[in-house]
């Protein structure tokens, strides 16, 4: 039972991640690819929590908080850099 | 027992509301529309898959971690996202044809790149604003 569950919960964050990368390549402008990898990387940091219940490993905890910074660091710059190209 | 089922509760919830973020990111029609629903729906099923985490690890120091995580995400998402919004707005990315109302039109000032409350006379604005009026997707801009 539980190993259904389990596999569902990592199906459905595969399926968000898969839909985020496919607007990431198709764009069509530069921010939908920007908000695609914040996406992306808030995706990411799901699935390691996932990983860290499911094999008990609360050090992966960390890796989720580094993520979350750099992901927001990284959208901040980009919409910095896009602000100054106008 | 109990704490197990909740558990797997939470994070089902939370992998769902991730799973419609990639939905939303896919299917809504323009750049403004996307955002909203990813920067809410993302934050949320993040939201609900730490707090899982916190209830199935129950130690203090971890329960002090992910809550810091859950309050970062919190602060962040919506910042991030209007500074987005707000950069695609002034490039010039086109509204979605059904939108209604657009507050910011006519109010941005190409030279010094500030908003004004007065409207800005046509020659300054920019060539290509934000409007009705559709851009062609950039590829190598």
């Amino acid at each position: 039972m539980t190993d259904a569950l389990w596999t569902v919960i990592l199906a459905l964050l595969s399926a968000g991640l898969i839909f985020a990368f496919l607007r990431l390549a198709r764009g069509p402008y530069l921010p939908d690819r920007v908000i695609a990898l914040d996406l992306i990387s808030i995706l990411a940091m799901g699935f390691i929590v996932a990983y860290a219940v499911r094999f008990n490993q609360p050090n992966f905890l960390d890796v989720a908080i580094i993520l979350a910074i750099i992901s927001f660091l990284g959208t901040v710059a980009f919409a910095y850099y896009l602000e100054r190209r106008v | 027992m109990l704490s197990e089922i909740l558990v797997m509760a939470l994070m089902l919830a939370g992998a769902f509301f991730m799973f419609l973020a990639g939905i939303g990111m896919m299917r809504m029609p323009d750049l403004f529309l996307r955002m909203s629903s990813t920067a809410k729906a993302g934050t949320l099923g993040a939201g609900l898959l730490l707090l899982a985490a916190a209830i199935h690890f129950g130690d203090f120091a971890i329960t002090t971690r992910v809550l810091a995580i859950i309050v970062f995400l919190m602060l962040t998402a919506p910042v991030a996202a209007h500074m987005i919004g707000r950069a695609a707005y002034f490039d010039g990315v086109p509204l979605w044809k059904g939108t209604v109302r657009d507050d910011l039109r006519g109010h941005y000032r190409a030279s010094t790149h500030a908003l004004e409350t007065d409207s800005i006379p046509e020659e300054d604005r920019l060539p290509d604003e934000a409007g009705f009026e559709v851009r062609k997707p950039d590829l190598d801009r």
